[in-house]
């Protein structure tokens, strides 16, 4: 069918246009190429030699860069990261629907929902406004103390629920901005159909709105992947405590760096995953015309 | 002749302006009504007071005898009426199937079978059955208006309205479109359109409505209206129509 292969020549123009362009922008060839290259080896040898050759810089080397310290605490902090993947995936699931019930409350129209709109408001506000170490210490702290038998005492789980509780704040935020950018032209055609509210939001809104902030979500959640670390000061043995313990015994920092490591090969491929989201959706709406 | 539809009265605002002023309008079974006048007359604003997008100020619908003008169910009520927009509206996450199947699943309770059964019969009689799987967004113009078209005739309605259905199409694509709205019209389809295109609502309207600032000013046969208009005012528009080369 001619579909398909008319698909497959778009894709190719696309391929093509995009390569034309990061050429273009620049300047031109493989000219630009070694000037981009030339620029940052100069740069970074600069602010090399400025570093090491700054007067604290042995004292800096021996405390954060010290390599035998780095592979020694390496393998426990490492260990100790599979809790931060525990907690962040844990907490992401829940946040997801969460936050979509948020949201969903927010954009209930008229004045019977104005209760539950003012309250999913509130706790937007709320949550977005304290600085989610406070949330996670207060709860970390204040919940087990209560002492009632039927809710956890998990420092780690109070963690998690202070991070749902934060995070969902802003994920609303991100789901509500998709909502809202559904066309109402969309909501007409489905409810002129017989489609109740709900069978409009589940079927013709969420969809479409959920689409469209998949890649917000991500920041947020690369957000969320370092935030894990708050919930070791709770006192639960994650990468940053892990880290923590083993500064402690050898007065030595390079731990921090191997607990960033672990951070970072989690956190730069989500934000890169993003970014190749973003940019397929932009090339998409500007190819694919009626997209509303 | 039996009613399909009667007006009585209506009247619609939006905030202090006064976009429907009293309208009368009975629609027997059967009938054609063609809605002319100029933008911002209130056409649209009536087709969608009648399946209750708007809600109604002051008068009263009826819709085969029964009143619907504040109905228990209005979702009971919308599913036998069809609308079609201007602007298409179909689902783009769907494919051309899923977007004629989901009402009829969803708010007939259709199973998936007969559903898919009567969408594929109704997207064959229009020539679109082979692109059932398609994205409307890998279709034309005519193509996706056409699928709308299917969409709403896929809740069997008692009676369809049409918004400018043909207003943001390409001039090549006006007739895929005209097409098939003549052949629900020789199926006995009931129907109210809301039009620009003067020489179809000549052929195929059993009877012709002029709108002028909210109210209905004329009402006639096609051949009254558009030979022989009694009112200053469709004269005028007419004559702007037949300037325009548009008659």
């Amino acid at each position: 069918m001619a579909g398909e292969g008319d698909r497959r020549a778009d894709l190719e123009v696309a391929r093509r246009s995009r390569l034309l362009d990061e050429l273009r922008s620049g300047g031109g060839g493989r000219r630009s190429v070694l000037i981009a290259l030339a620029s940052t080896v100069v740069f970074f040898v600069a602010v090399g030699f400025a570093i090491t050759h700054a007067p604290g810089w042995p004292e800096v080397r021996r405390q954060f860069f010290d390599w035998h310290e780095y592979r020694s605490t390496f393998p426990e902090i490492a260990r100790a990261f599979r809790l931060n993947i525990k907690i962040f995936c844990i907490s992401e699931v829940f946040i997801l629907v969460f936050a979509l019930v948020l949201a969903v409350l927010r954009s209930l129209p008229g004045p019977v929902f104005f209760p539950l709109r003012a309250l999913a408001i509130a706790y937007a506000d709320l949550f977005r406004g304290i600085p989610t170490i406070l949330v996670i210490a207060m709860l970390g702290f204040g919940a087990p103390a209560l002492g009632l038998s039927y809710i956890p005492r998990s420092t780690t789980v109070w963690g998690i629920v202070a991070l749902v509780l934060v995070y969902s704040a802003y994920v609303s935020e991100v789901y509500r901005a998709g909502i809202e950018s559904i066309h109402p032209s969309q909501e007409a055609a489905a409810r002129s159909l017989g489609l109740t509210r709900g069978q409009t939001l589940r079927r013709v809104i969420l969809p479409q709105a959920v689409r469209r902030v998949i890649p917000p979500l991500l920041n947020d959640f690369i957000g969320l992947q370092k935030d894990t670390a708050l919930v070791g000061t709770l006192g639960a043995v994650e990468a940053f405590q892990q880290s923590q313990i083993d500064t402690a015994a050898t007065f030595n920092f390079t731990a921090y760096l191997a607990a960033a490591t672990l951070f970072v090969a989690i956190t730069i491929p989500l934000a890169r995953f993003t970014d190749w989201l973003i940019a397929r959706d932009r090339r998409r709406r500007q190819s694919g015309g009626l997209t509303a | 002749m039996t009613t399909a539809l009667e007006v009585e009265r209506l009247h619609k605002s939006f905030g202090k302006h006064e976009v429907l002023r009293g309208i009368d309008l009975a629609v027997g079974e059967h009938e054609v009504i063609a809605l002319i006048g100029a933008s911002g007359s209130g056409k649209s604003t009536l087709l969608r007071c009648i399946n209750l997008l708007e809600s109604i100020d002051s008068g009263r619908v009826y819709l085969a005898g029964e009143d619907i003008t504040r109905p228990r169910d209005v979702n009971a009520v919308r599913r036998r009426i069809g609308i079609v927009f201007q602007s298409f509206n179909l689902f783009p996450h769907m494919s051309v199937l899923r977007n004629v199947t989901l009402a009829p699943r969803d708010a007939l309770g259709l199973s998936r079978r007969s559903a898919e059964e009567r969408a594929l019969g109704l997207l064959d009689r229009f020539g679109l059955a082979d692109k059932r799987d398609e994205y409307p967004d890998r279709l034309s113009g005519g193509q996706q208006q056409r699928v709308a078209i299917v969409r709403a005739l896929a809740m069997q309605p008692e009676l369809m309205l049409f918004d400018e259905v043909t207003s943001a199409l390409d001039p090549e694509l006006v007739a895929e479109v005209l097409e098939v709205i003549g052949e629900l019209a020789a199926g006995g389809m009931t129907m109210i359109l809301a039009t620009h295109e003067m020489s179809f609502a000549r052929d195929i309207a059993s009877r012709v409505c002029f709108l002028d600032d909210g109210r209905i000013l004329e009402e006639g046969p096609p051949a009254q209206i558009f030979t022989a208009p009694r009112e200053e005012r469709t004269q005028r528009f007419l004559q702007r129509i037949i300037d325009a080369k548009r008659l």
